[in-house]
């Protein structure tokens, strides 16, 4: 199905009659190219940038200056391009993917006017406004690119290749992390993902789509000059990518071309409207993006989208990843947390809490509302900075360390309100937990090279669905669970983690009483395979039969531990959950 | 470089950076407030001195036009009583604009309202509509409202530089004009003016606690929408102001008020967009890097500025957690 994107090389052959629109194909494909790289960053990483313009002015200056100045052939040209547009998104994506979320978009401003501003005064390098003028044409097999007709089958066919790879990535490790990390980092970090890192190369990325797109603006046109690389054309790609669907490749496709046709109109009319020359077709721009913003936050493509056919995926069929079960005596102190302490303000939450965690058992953590349960749970999986103490994992410290270095050492986790990503299938959601138990990188998931790690991983995360009940919802859209079930799957999402210490903050609440029966059995066979369970519920029945020992806390201390039995006994746990008068 | 040269700089370093000043701290208002980051703030400022050059010359400016049109979709949008603050404001609007053409007093006063206007209006039309969005989504709002009013800029004001009548003309010492002066002294009083109405009046301090945490001040009965309409207000009032100030300094065009609202953002970053403090002495520090870079290398002046952002960002990812909830 993908693959009817190669029809696009059929139409240089029904337009070759008609030069200037093989032109204008030309610019589709090359805009086209650059809005594909907004949806790297933007649709999938929940990032963006108003730079792309300027990553472009790379591609298209370095090829430019060395085939022209020092008479090169393009093809170092195109590598200078992109080495000098990934330099550049090294530069600007390490200062800022660490940051809040707009911080890169903001600086992306100021490096694009900052860059224009160079390439128009730097006269001797860049020739300043006049530009550097005849570009060598490429050669490609002995034939040379010199018309629009010849050059639409290079750019069309490089667009064809870079469509069917981002299709890659998004059904991909990479691509269900980029997602989960644009709708929730906490939970993406959670299971093994480094927002920082993958944020990064998302960058990067996307700023060497953007600088392949420049060299090949730079040997169609054959010159060079600022305008194309402005801030105005930056948004100009933004535009289109925003106004047809950031979120999916056809809707970026189709605001491409949309806007292709829509300016070279404009860029007619406008003037003759106005009755003067200039850029005004950045009204129509700016307008139309606040009325898409407005209207149809996601595009226009989820619209049209509604009326195609709607071709599911499959189930997976092939083999689970290899489960390698919890080995090691039972018994043996898997996680030890040593008085540790955590103040928000003046509020101290968690007052110095010790207990330690063997293999093999289900311990539960009780307490009133407000006792510092969940603030406990955050500072063992890595969420929080403790202010003081240690938490050892299988006898590693572990205190302090970023959540997604935690999960990848054995420990998993769920959300006391659920972390899941609506938009993504229940499959999907489950898959997540397989991140920190596949390997491929960008590069293979691009080529298509991580297929059958992909196929094995969905399959894991099906049979995780299995063992919570869920897999006959597999592939609806998560959304439309209720919320007990979005419990049970964020169970699964932890089963698929391959993860040993298993962290549930109140998984029970929400679900019907057959299904805490089920949840009380699943978590009973997890212990018995060698799992082991730190449970935080308010359901007594279920804690009370469910768990080996109890742990209770009041006001973020520790205020008994023992057998369900002896706590239940302990006046001190009567007194916190019943009132003061208990005591006396 | 002697004495004169350096104080020279200084000076014309310290007049620019209290401008990036006082955009700056309506940034990070703003921010704080509505998680809008206002980019055509600069747009803002370059409509009132523009809009006063044309009513000086007793023309109705195209401005006039796009404020009442904002406002006329700003009051179906409100309907029933809330629809009354934009029908009335934009007829009193209307009329002034009548009274003050080729009047210097009211052509100041109607420039500086208009853009209060055109300020509130664009928050209720665009940004109110779209409250619950991410700052993401915002951000490319504010971006695309930038290239339109920058257009619409070139539209009504086309592509020539205008230079008004100073306020005051002539100069204290070489170097520092009266103007310039006033530039300081309105710098100062704005200060102090913001520091009063936060610290003292009941809905400057309301209006912290909306920025503070949304919910809890919309349980304490403020509402959002009156918080944003406030901050895009102050906002666009400083805006106009400092055009009006600057415009007789370094001439008034369609593409001015980008670079200015441009460093109030580096000056913004630097505090983090969040201290106000910090933006506005980094602001100051912008101004002054920005006139001695401009003695070094002034081709390069307005790019060499943004180098500024790189140890500020460096500083405040060190700082930062990779994870945020």
């Amino acid at each position: 199905m993908r693959y009817l994107w190669f029809l696009l090389l059929l139409l240089p052959l029904a337009l070759s009659p008609f030069p200037y629109y093989l032109t204008l194909l030309n610019f589709f494909a090359l805009s086209a190219m650059v809005a594909l790289s907004l949806y790297v960053l933007t649709g999938l990483a929940g990032m963006t940038s108003f730079a792309q313009a300027a990553f472009m002015g790379m591609g298209a200056y370095a090829t430019a200056l060395l085939t022209v100045k020092a008479g090169l052939s393009p093809w170092l040209g195109l590598g200078a391009g992109l080495l000098s547009a990934l330099l550049l998104a090294l530069l600007l994506g390490a200062l800022t993917v660490r940051l809040k979320g707009h911080f890169l978009p903001l600086s992306t401003i100021a490096w694009q006017v900052a860059l224009y501003i160079l390439a128009g005064n730097l006269v001797g390098l860049t020739g300043g406004h006049t530009g550097l003028t005849d570009l060598p044409p490429i050669h490609l097999f002995g034939v040379s690119l010199d018309t629009g007709f010849r050059y639409a089958f290079l750019t069309l066919l490089l667009l064809v290749l870079l469509v069917l790879a981002l299709y890659n990535l998004r059904h991909s490790r990479i691509g269900r992390a980029l997602l989960a990390l644009r709708g929730d980092a906490l939970a993406a970090a959670s299971f093994g993902v480094d927002p920082a890192a993958l944020r990064l190369k998302a960058f990067l990325l996307s700023g060497a789509i953007a600088g392949l797109a420049g060299f090949l603006y730079a040997h169609f046109l054959r010159f060079v000059n600022p305008t194309p690389f402005s801030l105005e054309a930056s948004i100009k790609y933004l535009v289109m990518a925003v106004a047809g669907g950031v979120g999916s490749i056809p809707g970026v496709m189709l605001g491409a071309a949309f806007f292709t046709g829509l300016e070279d109109w404009l860029k007619d009319l406008l003037p003759l409207l106005l009755g003067r020359q200039g850029n005004y077709e950045t009204i129509g721009y700016g307008l139309i993006l606040a009325l898409i913003l407005i209207l149809a936050p996601k595009g226009v493509w989820p619209m049209v989208e509604r009326y195609l056919p709607n071709r599911g995926q499959g189930l997976p069929k092939a083999e689970p990843l290899p489960l390698k079960s919890p080995d090691g005596p039972r018994g043996e102190v898997v996680l030890e947390v040593r008085g540790l302490q955590k103040s928000f303000g003046g509020l101290m939450v968690v007052a110095g809490v010790s207990f330690t965690l063997k293999r093999g058992e289900i311990l539960a953590l009780i307490g009133p509302n407000g006792a510092g349960k969940s603030t406990l749970f955050n500072l063992v999986a890595g969420a929080l900075l403790p202010d003081r103490g240690q938490v050892h994992l299988f006898g590693k410290e572990i205190t302090g360390l970023p959540p997604y270095r935690i999960h990848a050492m054995g420990l998993g986790r769920t959300f006391q309100h659920p972390h899941l990503f609506l938009e993504l299938t229940v499959l999907e959601n489950a898959a997540l937990g397989t991140y920190s138990r596949t390997r491929a990188g960008f590069i293979q998931a691009l080529l298509g090279f991580s297929r059958k790690e992909e196929e094995r991983a969905l399959a894991t995360a099906y049979r995780a669905l299995k063992r919570v009940g869920l897999e006959s919802l597999a592939l609806e859209k998560a959304e439309r669970l209720s919320v007990g079930q979005q419990r049970l799957l964020e169970i699964a999402r932890l089963l698929a983690s391959g993860a040993e210490v298993l962290l549930l903050d109140e998984p029970a609440a929400g679900l019907r009483a057959q299904e805490k029966r089920e949840l009380a059995s699943l978590l009973r066979s997890l212990a018995k395979e060698g799992y082991t369970v730190l449970i935080v519920d308010h359901d007594m029945d279920l804690i009370m039969g469910l768990a080996d020992r109890v742990v209770v806390m009041n006001y973020g201390e520790k205020i008994a531990e023992g057998t369900p039995k002896e706590v239940q006994r302990n006046p001190l746990v009567r007194a916190a959950y019943l009132g003061e008068e208990e005591v006396a | 470089m002697d004495a004169t040269i350096l104080s020279f700089l200084l000076l014309d370093g310290l007049q620019n950076g209290v401008v990036y000043g006082l955009l700056a701290l309506s940034l990070v208002l703003v921010f704080a407030v509505t998680r809008v980051i206002l980019v055509p703030i600069g747009e803002l400022l370059m409509f009132a001195p523009l809009s006063l050059v044309w009513l000086l010359e007793g023309k109705l400016p195209g401005t006039l036009w796009l404020a009442l049109a904002l406002g006329g979709a700003w009051a179906l949008m409100a309907r029933g009583r809330g629809a009354l603050l934009p029908l009335v404001g934009g007829v009193g609007l209307f009329l002034l604009f009548l009274l003050a053409k080729g009047v210097p007093p009211l052509a100041y006063l109607a420039a500086v309202l208009l853009v209060v206007y055109l300020g509130v209006a664009t928050y209720r039309v665009f940004f109110q509509p779209m409250r619950g969005a991410t700052v993401l989504s915002l951000l490319i709002m504010a971006v695309g409202l930038h290239v339109a009013y920058q257009g619409l800029g070139l539209v009504f004001f086309g592509p020539e530089q205008f230079r008004p009548a100073p306020l005051l003309s002539g100069e204290v010492v070489v170097g520092l004009s009266w103007q310039g002066v006033l530039v300081l002294l309105f710098a100062a009083l704005s200060l102090m003016a913001l520091y009063l109405f936060f610290r003292f009046s009941l809905f400057g301090k309301a209006l912290l606690a909306a920025a503070e945490s949304r919910l809890g001040a919309r349980l304490l009965g403020i509402r959002p929408e009156e918080a944003g309409m406030v901050a895009f207000g102050i906002a666009s009032l400083l805006a106009a102001f400092s055009g009006l100030l600057l415009a007789p300094l370094i001439n008034a065009a369609y593409f001015m008020g980008f670079m200015l609202g441009l460093k109030g953002f580096v000056a913004a970053i630097l505090g983090g967009l969040a201290s106000y403090p910090v933006a506005f002495l980094g602001a100051l520090l912008v101004g002054f890097f920005e006139s001695f870079t401009s003695f070094y290398a002034s081709a390069y002046k307005e790019a060499l500025v943004f180098l500024l952002l790189v140890p500020a960002l460096f500083y405040q990812s060190l700082r930062a957690r990779t994870v945020e909830e």
